[in-house]
């Protein structure tokens, strides 16, 4: 399934909503059988925005279950294949140009990856720029609303559209911070981080020198291992904030409830069981063994200051250059074997988008490539971009 | 042997903020209709994102510096996971990390003498739901009106030894509280609720016993038997081996005045605490801190040794008027504004608390301004208004505390009249309208006088300087 929903709307801007971000007009169910058919009664702030500003809202993208798979395969809806190929659904609606813009929630990369391989351009903004009032809380603490777009300049227009200060969201930046962003400064030396390349395939390698070639732009090969540990810590701090965050799904006051249960305890397992896929499961269980009493200091708060420690590298990489050049996936297209040989492979292929998610830090794809930059210097990345 | 109990608390009180911690609901569900106050983030509903009410920091930190504590300037938000219908998140957002208020001293007083029992900490967390068991149609209903209330729970150190000291430990936790008006502290109406954590020892040993914990006792009354009841029972099991004390979560049943283990399941586990990340930290700057440390009220010892030596109020009246904030505020401003503290504190004590009684409202409900109170009395001193007229004043200011009692009095002929010619009219028209009365007082029946008193003063309205209007009434009887 491509579209969970579909709106006619009369707007010269159309905007596809991915299904993470909450609407009161259209259902919204994350993916998840657990949300099928939910109705919410609040919408995304960045939606109310657009909508404002006369942009129109003509349907809700699928998405894989609370966003934490490759491209959106495991969706309760099924994974959308051609040839064998997983397909991203947001990208096949921009492709087939029957939106300008897509407002997703970058999660666990997905956006990104699909931008990569489908020859998109997509921004994830430093985080607390943009509201996530009204969308479904997965990682609170790094993921963020992003925008996939046909080119940069697209991007560009909607993501300053929608970014801004939003008193409901309690991490949401102080305007006078994200005023900062229009002082972003013209990018001239980029780091292609080594330790990020050496699993990657031949065409990717291509897309990287590409970029390089299109670019006027000086390019120096580092290395850091620090930046490469970004995704274990990523992986047990989203679980962990996942784990929580749907736990809310209990089959009691909305949502898929079993038919059969007796008692409490077991109307919570049985709906749990029946409605979340196996993805999920994983995760929940792995995010809640990371939070017990037994492994909180040696696993997650090992973690958080893993976080710190990302963060520190990325500002010493900062004081040297403008930008970091990695992949945003480890090959060109994924496959249906790719996800039956290994369940889990989106907690290994996070490994490119790791780093920007667990840091907050602006990154933008184009080109097969993704641009890494300071805080608030989203619009220099997407003025590179538009140049891959 | 003899034996010491060792007691620790944890005392849950609601903070009496107008909305709740993390969203605009009212925090006040007394008498709403089932899930009348609740939006999607109090119902766990996804999308919502919690924005701290700043009062209820306000309210920690008064809390916090009323009992002596120390206040972390950076105090931040954890989530304490547990499954249960009333909690709609599955997930309490509470203070494990960095709670606002820690290491503080209280004050106590029993028959023993005066006592400090040290304030572990003091952190901020919501409220969790209700459930409401039908039996009839044997479904259990889910009430989320109260997610989301904020509480502060207080965590005392093992610092208490006997029923006595809890219960004066819990009126003063209670009165300082009140003191600040940040909470209610009312156990009948769930606004404070406490555990108890108890173990026995033998005394002089520095070993501490094996603990329990004590959960659903809904009065003080109730807290005195649960102590004493499980004190007992530790010490029959250390004593005679009648069974082996293990740590756990009793529940207490005072209908049966007894406690019973509760399962397991009910109380193990773990609650994976960890920052939430949704919450920022919050930072108390100097200028936060120093703007509620200024709003403080003075204690309430300080407050009786002055009411004494400034004021010079005896005991009683002190003790009297001591016992609410808002009483101390409505005496202290009533004083001021009739120049009279002995007479402010007459009516106090005498006409506003009995109109607070019989109208069963706390004395903390007052909403009468000490400033009106004030003038009336400067009006009723002032021979202004009779002291009967004066009452109803009084009365109608309770129903609308805006009433301006001079203001009132005129509208309403409460004024007294020195106009003698009308006494004379209605003195004649009284005494002419009952001969037998008159021939009674004349007879030597004083009572008699008191009813043509009565009689001659309703047609007066009251309006009328009792002494003036009984020396006219004497003098006419006389010449007939
Ligand atoms: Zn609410």
């Amino acid at each position: 399934m491509i579209y969970t929903a579909k709106k006619d709307v009369n707007s010269a801007c159309k905007i596809v909503a991915e299904d993470m971000l909450l609407t009161t007009d259209m259902p919204t169910a994350a993916g998840s059988k657990m949300l099928d058919g939910y109705m919410s009664l609040l919408e995304a702030e960045v939606l109310t925005i657009l909508k404002d500003k006369g942009y129109g809202v003509c349907g809700k993208a699928d998405v894989g279950e609370f966003a934490i798979d490759l491209l959106g395969e495991t969706s309760y809806n099924g994974a959308n294949t051609a040839d064998g190929k997983l397909l991203n659904s947001s990208s096949e609606i921009l492709k087939a140009n029957e939106a300008d813009a897509v407002i997703a929630l970058d999660v666990n990369g997905t956006t990104r990856r699909a931008a990569a391989q489908n020859g998109l351009v997509s921004v994830k903004p430093t985080y607390g720029t943009v509201s996530r009032y009204g969308t479904v809380p997965v990682a609170c603490s790094g993921e963020t609303v992003s925008v996939m777009a046909k080119d940069a300049k697209t991007c560009r227009k909607v993501l300053d559209d929608i970014a801004g200060h939003d008193d409901k969201d309690g991490t949401s930046l102080p305007e006078s911070e994200i005023a900062k962003k229009a002082d972003a400064k013209e990018i001239k030396r980029i780091a292609i981080i080594n330790d990020m390349m050496a699993d990657v395939s031949d065409d990717v390698k291509a897309n990287i020198d590409s970029a390089v070639a299109k670019l006027d732009v000086e390019v120096v090969n580092i290395d850091s291992s620090v930046i490469a540990s970004s995704r274990p810590a990523w992986n047990i701090l989203m679980s962990a904030e996942l784990c929580n965050n749907v736990s809310r799904y209990d089959g009691v006051k909305y949502g898929h409830r079993a038919e059969k249960f007796s008692g409490i305890d077991e109307l919570y397992t049985n709906s749990r069981t029946e409605a979340f896929g196996d993805l999920l499961k994983t995760a929940i269980i792995f995010g809640s063994e990371t939070l017990s009493t037994e492994n909180y200091m040696k696993v997650y708060d090992k973690a958080l200051r893993t976080r710190r420690v990302i963060v520190e590298e990325f500002a010493k990489i900062f004081a040297e250059f403008d930008a970091v050049m990695i992949p945003a996936c480890s090959k060109a297209f994924y496959t249906e074997d790719d996800v039956k040989a290994d369940k889990y492979v989106s907690y290994k292929e996070n490994f490119y988008t790791a780093p920007a998610s667990i840091t907050g830090l602006p990154a933008v794809v184009a080109g097969g490539v993704q641009l890494i930059g300071k805080a608030f210097s989203e619009n220099a990345l997407l003025e590179l971009a538009s140049k891959i | 042997m003899k034996y010491e109990t060792v007691i620790g608390l944890e005392v849950h009180v609601e903070l009496a903020t107008q909305s709740k911690i993390f969203c605009s609901c009212s925090a006040h569900s007394y008498g709403a209709e089932p899930n009348e106050h609740v939006c999607p983030a109090c119902c766990g509903m996804p999308g919502m994102l919690p924005v701290v009410n700043k009062r209820v920091v306000d309210y920690g930190m008064k809390a916090g510096l009323m009992l002596g504590c120390h206040i972390n300037r950076v105090t931040t938000f954890d989530k304490k996971s547990y499954y249960y219908p009333d909690l709609p998140a599955a997930y309490q957002t509470t203070q494990w990390f960095a709670p606002v208020a820690v290491n503080g001293l209280v004050e106590i007083e029993t028959s023993k003498g005066k006592k400090g029992v040290r304030i572990k900490q003091i952190h901020m967390e919501e409220d969790a739901g209700k459930l409401v068991h039908d039996i009839r149609e044997d479904t259990t209903h889910v009430d989320f009106n109260r997610t989301s209330v904020p509480l502060i729970e207080i965590v005392s150190q093992p610092d208490l030894s006997s029923a006595e000291e809890v219960v004066a430990y819990l009126d003063r936790l209670k009165n300082l509280l009140r003191y600040a008006r940040v909470a209610e502290c009312e156990m009948a109406h769930g606004t404070m609720r406490c555990d108890v954590n108890l173990s026995v020892r033998p005394e002089g040993s520095d070993k501490l016993g094996v603990r329990t914990e004590m959960k659903n006792m809904n009065s003080i009354e109730a807290i005195k038997r649960a102590i004493e009841y499980e004190t007992a029972r530790h010490i029959d099991a250390l004593e005679n081996n009648t069974e082996v004390l293990v740590q756990e979560t009793r529940r207490w049943d005072d209908i049966k005045g007894k406690s019973f283990a509760m399962r397991t399941k009910e109380t193990a586990g773990d609650y994976r605490y960890f920052p939430d990340p949704n919450v920022m930290p919050v930072v108390i700057d100097d200028n936060w801190f120093d703007e509620i440390k200024s709003s403080l009220p003075e204690f309430p010892e300080v407050k009786r040794e002055r009411y004494m030596s400034e004021y010079g109020l005896g005991e009683y009246d002190t003790e009297q008027i001591t016992k609410s904030i808002a009483l101390c505020e409505c005496f202290e401003e009533a004083a001021k504004t009739c120049g009279d503290a002995k007479n402010a504190a007459n009516w106090i004590i005498s006409e506003v608390m009995s109109i607070l009684n019989l109208r069963q409202m706390t004395y903390d409900m007052l909403t009468v301004s000490g400033k009106s109170l004030g003038e009336l009395i400067t009006l009723v001193s002032g021979g202004k208004v009779g002291r009967a007229n004066a009452k109803k004043i009084l009365a109608a200011m309770f129903d609308d505390a805006s009433i301006n009692p001079e203001e009132y009095a005129n509208a309403n002929g409460f004024v007294i009249s020195n106009d003698t010619g009308l006494i004379d009219k209605v003195v004649k028209e009284v005494v002419e309208s009952d001969p037998k009365s008159v021939a009674d007082y004349k007879g030597g029946k004083e009572k008699a006088l008191m009813a043509l008193f009565g009689r001659c003063m309703k047609e007066l309205k009251g309006n009328c300087d009792p002494q003036t209007l009984r020396k006219i009434l004497i003098e006419y009887i006389d010449k007939i």
